[in-house]
């Protein structure tokens, strides 16, 4: 009995969903149809289930939400594996440190402050993210990066236009550029993103800073993509940020 | 009844306290006026549209006279001139201005007797047509009577005005009571007003009189159809409060965000620029019936909700005062505050129903604006619908008016079609459901909920003290509101703000003033 456990959790190298028995496959799926209520309008949300690849599509609820749009909720059970062993995750490789190693790495290693600008860019008025992982409160009890002696904050807010974010990476010259984009409408926050880079480069400034992109909508594989260094999506805890940075910086200085 | 025992003494001293501070504020910004209050009057007298390159005529006309030195008079006296000598309308007047055929400052003076007449009836025109679409919203409001509190206030706000009404009248056939379209990001910050329908905008759509006029008008039919008025939202704050407060008067807006010291604090606007556009934007929201909606909740998602009480009550009472300076009633100024603290502490269900049912009592007639919880949602939809449940259910029973409806996607998206649906249902059926709970219940005397109320009144009464001891300007320069600072000279749209010349003369401020003191006279 024990050596089947054993086995099976070696071998799930390919995995399904699990509802209420392993490998049952069972996901739960909800969305909007431009259709009436109705027999075809059901019938449209079980062939949405049928094209995500979901074999006993069911339709448990399907509510009017006016004239000629229906909501679903469905079931249905996915029979293709996940491949586990087969994927690959990016990810910035840095270790997690507390509070006083990153102080004591930087002040003896850097010998002084880690200089840090960041900004709320384009049109975009939203600090809420920029505020939790700058300021001296940060967020859920873990405290921004103004609370490290290893780092100088200037923290620049909102609607900051890229050419000004530059300019002041410039005059303090600022270790790590901080940016952050919630406003994702019609994907601005990309076209964002790459005109900052592009700004960087043109100054010949992209390579001496660590360029870091933040939102709800971020992946460290987008800001990859898009020529950042890394990217911090939703969860994302200042102490987190405060680790990669002081990694980074002294890593190209040859300090760690 | 469920009710709190408030310090009576407490709350009048708060009040007299505030009172002092904004009239301080006014009348040490009396002798000033702004560039937007200009442009409002120009719209005022019936300009509109736009020059080339886009420039609205209001800008070009106020612009013009600033290049010339004489701003400072006001715009009215030097229209009202032209539209005398050469007989033409003001509009004309400004699309000659626009091509550079008429210099303001050039046209023979027709005398100042003459000129303030002409202005008078000139601006008559717009204040009449605002008196007909005020008393337009009291017989639909009598023929498509709202019943239920509180109202349930969703947002729309796609970027394209023409998607934002397919989605509103959706909403309001699922039982939302008022439509708000969020404002494009950065709107706030433009010094002039879009111009026409707008199909392109980012976190929301562009704030123009013509996006105002098509929502409207859409949501008239839907109330027609749905036997209820369905209330329009839109913002009168940032750099062009008053023209904004103007637009939605004459397109019949309901409810417009207008907070005296929001753009301060959180959109870096002047300090003078803002509480003098305020003053001016509210006396017109006064004048046309609309509600105005503060933003008391913006502190609370800044700084930590548990210790904001008292900055967020302080804050009412002086937007309180600024508006009834300005001659809204009570009926007409939506305080605003939210539900906002971390779930994760223990009793905060029992804090927010304290800070609800104070302000509740504190403002008994004014429509308190209740916001939803976002801070603490992520992207766990599930929770965050029951944290919504529990915000739905402190506000039936503390007995709010208008309820902003939480999305459980806050944390994700600007609301898709079900995420709407799904959160005016629960809503709704809160509404239902706890209609009559306050009734069963009284407080224990010095329960929780009584100690939190009186500590929040406490803690607000001595902050009141030192705003008024400083005045608001240092306070603000200081840090008192939501740990932001501010400087008085610092900050956007500074430039915009000038001192009256002796020969200045604004026609909408002078007969707005007559008509809403007229009691007091």
């Amino acid at each position: 009995m024990m050596d089947d456990v054993v086995r099976e959790n070696v071998e799930a190298s390919v995995i399904l969903p699990y509802g209420d028995h392993k490998n049952d496959g069972v996901v739960q799926v909800s969305f909007t149809l431009p259709v009436p209520d109705g027999p075809l309008g059901d019938e449209a949300a079980r062939q949405v289930m049928r094209l995500m690849s979901l074999k006993e599509p069911q339709v448990v609820e399907s509510t009017p939400l006016g004239e000629n749009y229906t909501f679903f909720v469905g079931y249905g059970k996915l029979t293709r594996p996940v491949e586990i062993s087969k994927l690959k995750v990016a990810r910035p490789l840095w270790d997690k440190l507390d509070a006083a190693s990153i102080d004591r790495l930087v002040r003896e290693r850097l010998g002084r402050p880690i200089i840090v600008v960041g900004a709320a860019t384009g049109q975009d008025a939203h600090t809420v993210g920029l505020d939790a992982i700058l300021n001296y409160k940060g967020f859920s009890g873990d405290h921004g990066l103004e609370a490290y002696s290893a780092f100088r904050v200037v923290n620049m807010g909102s609607q900051i236009p890229n050419e000004s974010l530059v300019a002041k990476a410039i005059e303090l010259r600022a270790d790590a550029i901080l940016v952050s984009q919630v406003v994702t409408q019609r994907n601005v926050h990309l076209s964002n993103l790459t005109n900052l880079v592009e700004l960087l480069e043109a100054e010949g400034w992209r390579d001496k800073v660590v360029l870091v992109a933040g939102g709800p909508r971020i992946t460290h594989a987008l800001a990859v993509e898009l020529g950042y260094d890394a990217g911090f999506g939703p969860g994302t805890r200042p102490s987190d940020v405060a680790s990669y940075l002081t990694q980074e910086v002294l890593r190209r200085k040859s300090l760690y | 009844m469920l009710r709190l025992e408030i310090d009576g003494e407490k709350v009048e001293k708060c009040h007299e306290m505030a009172s002092s501070v904004s009239s301080r504020v006014n009348q040490e910004l009396g002798p000033f006026s702004t560039v937007a209050i200009e442009r409002t009057v120009a719209r005022f007298f019936g300009i509109d549209g736009v020059a080339k390159d886009d420039v609205p005529l209001p800008n070009v006309v106020v612009e013009h006279l600033k290049s010339q030195g004489r701003l400072e008079d006001g715009v009215a006296l030097h229209l009202a001139n032209a539209c005398l000598y050469y007989g033409e309308s003001p509009q004309e007047i400004a699309e000659k201005i626009a091509l550079g055929k008429i210099s303001l400052s050039q046209v023979p003076w027709q005398g100042r007797e003459a000129c303030q007449e002409k202005a008078f009836e000139l601006v008559g025109v717009s204040l009449e047509k605002i008196r007909e679409k005020r008393r337009e919203r009291e017989v639909l409001l009598e023929s498509l009577p709202v019943k239920e509190r509180p109202w349930l206030y969703v947002i729309c706000a796609t970027g394209n005005i023409y998607e934002d009404i397919i989605q509103a009248k959706m909403a309001a056939s699922q039982g939302a009571d008022v439509i708000a379209v969020i404002r494009s990001t950065g709107q706030s910050l433009l010094d002039y007003v879009p111009y026409g329908p707008t199909t392109e905008g980012y976190g929301g759509t562009y704030a123009t009189q013509e996006n105002f006029r098509l929502m409207r008008k859409a949501l008239d039919e839907e109330s027609e159809k749905l036997g209820r008025y369905v209330r329009l939202v839109n913002y009168c704050s940032g750099l062009c409060m008053p023209e904004i407060a103007f637009m939605g008067a004459v397109e019949r807006l309901d409810m417009m965000l207008n907070d005296a010291m929001y753009g301060i604090l959180f959109r870096d606007i002047n300090m003078e620029r803002t509480l003098v556009d305020q003053r001016f934007s509210r006396m017109i929201n006064a004048y046309a019936g609309i509600i105005i909606n503060t933003g008391e909740d913006n502190y609370l998602t800044t700084v930590d909700a548990f210790n904001a009480g008292p900055a967020v009550l302080a804050s009412q009472f002086i937007n309180y005062h600024f508006a009834k300076k300005a001659g809204l009633p009570d009926e007409y100024i939506g305080l605003g505050h939210a539900f906002q603290i971390d779930p994760r502490i223990e009793d905060s269900l029992t804090y927010e129903i304290a800070m609800a049912l104070l302000v509740r009592e504190i403002f008994g007639d004014c429509p308190v604006k209740y916001m939803p919880p976002t801070v603490h949602k992520s992207g766990d939809i599930f929770f965050a619908h029951v944290l919504d449940t529990c915000f739905n259910m402190v506000s039936v029973l503390t007995g709010q008016s208008i309820h902003l409806v939480g999305m459980l996607t806050e944390a994700i998206h600007t609301p898709l079609l079900q995420d709407r649906y799904l959160s005016i249902s629960a809503a709704r059926y809160m509404r239902t459901a706890a209609r009559h709970l306050a009734e069963n219940f009284f407080l224990e005397k010095d329960c929780l909920i009584q100690r939190r109320a009186s500590e929040i009144l406490d803690r607000t009464e001595k902050l009141l003290g030192e705003v008024s001891r400083k005045g608001l300007f240092q306070a603000i320069e200081e840090g008192t509101f939501a740990g932001v600072k501010r400087q008085r000279t610092g900050g956007k749209g500074r430039e915009g703000v000038f001192r009256k010349s002796q020969w200045y003369f604004n026609p909408v401020e002078d007969l707005l003033v007559k008509e809403l003191f007229r009691n007091e006279a």
